[in-house]
């Protein structure tokens, strides 16, 4: 009887022991794709990493040359996504947390929030093309800058929205108390709040939308010269790393390698940037 | 934080302010009456834009690819012919292909996202949950062309060389299955994107199925391991019949990522429209006939009949991730109403 009794026991154990072996087996798996993309790609970039890369025009096939177009024209749309989705997110993330709560229209606005969250970037870059560069008739940077504002526009609403909620209602009842106007409360007691927690958001939006690909491809295209001119089409990285990667000349691989480390670089360094300078989990 | 405590009328003062005129200097410390009204308004203005986008998109997509459903009616769906030489499109390969790939995708995401999950709340040491924690979240931040590159230059050559002639060796063997695993092990193809995508989607799915475990009252638990459970026990009778709806959504929110990937599905697909029992074979999904194709299709209904492809894949994105929304949000509320 109590032979029986230890033989379940141990055929227990063992089955928590097994398992929980395989669960760290996943994670040591994950853990092994992570090193493997970072170690090939340090292995490629860093021999292709040279000075000439910011200071020269991306070549024709066959030819030294550098990214320095492609790295202005990144900057400038990132940059000018960020400086378009930044104000309108927090905007909506402020009516989400401070007005609407749950009411019906913010209860169905945030629900399209969650879903744009994760729809396909490259739908968005279909949509501005239908939308603008049909109509305009040409490829831009301002359409690029559009398509990528689309895709953090949700990631800053969401944020500013959870960041405003942490926020307790004393702290604005104390501010309206004080006489001020609801507005001034918001964006001078609230928001300058949690003003970690947001700024983590934006930073958070400009790392994922450094790295898109998709949304650039039918809306900035690419360029081969430089070009400050927003209006047409403009050099960017992502588009580069992937002509150049796609085409068959050893050139052009070894600047996609190098253009992949400094894009996954600025990615990775914005990420970590943001969960540990600006981490906010609660109200300062 | 309840609504009617947000409801605090802003400016208490005014109407005693209209009905006793106060001196100039009185006059200055109370704003005018507009502000907040306009504040108000111009963040529900933005909120809007933002709840319209959607059925912007759809509108916008949908009169785009009108031509090509003009062309082809309802037959666009079914038809398994991609020849922009003669101008005839079907959108069934790649609807085959981006389902082939994404559900590839969760056979190996979602076990590998379970035990990352599991690992970091039940077993992990403290010291090492954050960094952990964050090392996971990174396989999400690495953007997708980075999956391409490694996928194409790297992980198909050794793919091809390893994986797949021992794949052919034991399931190739397996009846019904073995035709899936059938042909010449280039590396590239519907199986080689599958797996790259569930790589790239354990981070989401691994988030989601953390959460929700989290929010398993510790009472609970406890109890179970009073009664002599095991940790595989309490997970496995607990844990899971407890956050089974929010492992769900964190699952099709997987399903969602998969569906819609774009860069590293296109680099390692193959590119070609086809429909072929072995996983072993190129194929195309939707994202990767757009990014392949779009910027150098002239004639219009080629043209639409790509953006129609993009229509057919939001829809089917959006049914998923409402789907997953819901369930997730369905726990939260479950969860609240039980505690």
């Amino acid at each position: 009887m109590s032979g029986r009794a230890t033989g379940i026991y141990r055929r227990r154990l063992w089955i928590n022991r097994i398992n929980l072996a395989m669960s760290m087996g996943t994670m040591a798996i994950g853990m092994l794709f992570l090193l493997w993309i970072l170690a090939v790609l340090f292995r490629n970039g860093a021999s292709a990493l040279s000075p000439t890369l910011f200071t020269q025009m991306t070549p024709p096939p066959g030819s030294a040359g550098g990214l320095m177009n492609a790295i202005y024209g990144s900057v400038l749309i990132v940059a000018t996504a960020t400086l378009i989705s930044t104000p309108i997110g927090i905007l909506a993330g402020i009516y989400l947390a401070e007005y609407g709560r749950n009411s019906p229209l913010a209860e169905a606005t945030r629900f399209i929030n969650d879903i744009l969250l994760s729809a396909p970037s490259i739908i968005l870059g279909l949509f501005v093309y239908t939308v603008y560069v049909l109509y305009v008739g040409h490829f831009s940077g301002w359409a690029g800058s559009m398509a990528l504002a689309l895709i953090a526009i949700p990631v800053v609403v969401r944020t500013t929205e959870n960041m405003l909620r942490l926020v307790p209602s004393s702290l604005r009842e104390a501010a309206v108390a004080l006489g001020a106007p609801m507005w001034r409360v918001i964006l001078m007691v609230t928001l300058k709040a949690v003003r970690g927690g947001v700024i983590t958001g934006v930073l958070l939006a400009v790392a994922r939308i450094s790295g898109e690909t998709a949304p650039l491809l039918f809306t900035a295209l690419n360029n081969q010269f430089w070009s400050a001119d927003m209006n047409g089409p403009m050099a960017n990285l992502p588009v580069v790393i992937f002509q150049f990667a796609m085409s068959p000349f050893e050139d052009w691989k070894a600047l996609a390698w190098a253009a992949a480390l400094l894009i996954t670089m600025t990615v990775l360094i914005l990420n970590i940037l943001a969960r540990t300078v600006f981490r906010q989990s609660s109200v300062r | 934080m309840s609504a009617s405590e947000a409801q605090v009328p802003p400016m208490p003062m005014t109407d005693a302010t209209l009905r006793h005129p106060e001196p100039v200097g009185a006059k200055r410390t109370s704003p005018p009456r507009w502000q907040d009204p306009l504040f108000e308004h111009t963040t529900r203005f933005f909120a809007v834009l933002v709840l319209a986008l959607l059925a912007c998109i759809i509108v916008a997509l949908a009169w785009a690819a009108a031509p090509a459903m003009r062309k082809f009616g309802l037959a666009f769906f079914v038809t398994d012919v991609w020849n922009p030489v003669t101008l005839t499109f079907g959108a069934l390969a790649p609807i085959y292909g981006t389902l082939v790939t994404s559900a590839i995708a969760l056979v190996i995401g979602v076990p590998l996202s379970f035990g990352i999950a599991l690992f970091l709340t039940e077993m992990c040491p403290a010291v090492l949950k954050r960094p952990l924690g964050t090392a996971v979240e990174l396989l999400a931040a690495i953007p997708s062309i980075i999956y391409g590159m490694w996928g194409l230059f790297v992980f198909a050559p050794f793919f091809a060389d390893h994986v797949q002639p021992l794949l052919t060796g034991t399931l190739g063997k397996v009846w019904l299955v073995g035709a899936l695993f059938q042909g010449a092990p280039t590396g590239i193809g519907v199986l080689a994107a599958g797996v790259i995508l569930s790589v790239m989607i354990i981070p989401f799915i691994a988030a989601v199925m953390r959460d929700v475990f989290e929010v398993v009252p510790p009472v609970l638990k406890e109890s179970a391991y009073g009664l002599g459970c095991t940790t595989w026990e309490v997970v496995r009778n607990i844990v899971l019949p407890y956050t089974r709806v929010g492992v769900i959504g964190g699952v099709m929110l997987g399903l969602g990522r998969a569906l819609g990937e774009t860069m590293a599905v296109t680099f390692v697909i193959g590119n070609a429209y086809r429909i072929r029992t072995s996983l072993y074979e190129p194929g195309n999904s939707i994202a990767s006939a757009l990014a392949n194709e779009f910027n150098e299709a002239s004639d219009p209904v080629h043209r639409a009949s790509l953006i129609a492809l993009g229509l057919v894949l939001f829809v089917l994105t959006l049914v998923v991730l409402a789907a997953s929304r819901w369930l997730i949000a369905h726990l939260a509320r479950g969860e609240g109403a039980k505690t």
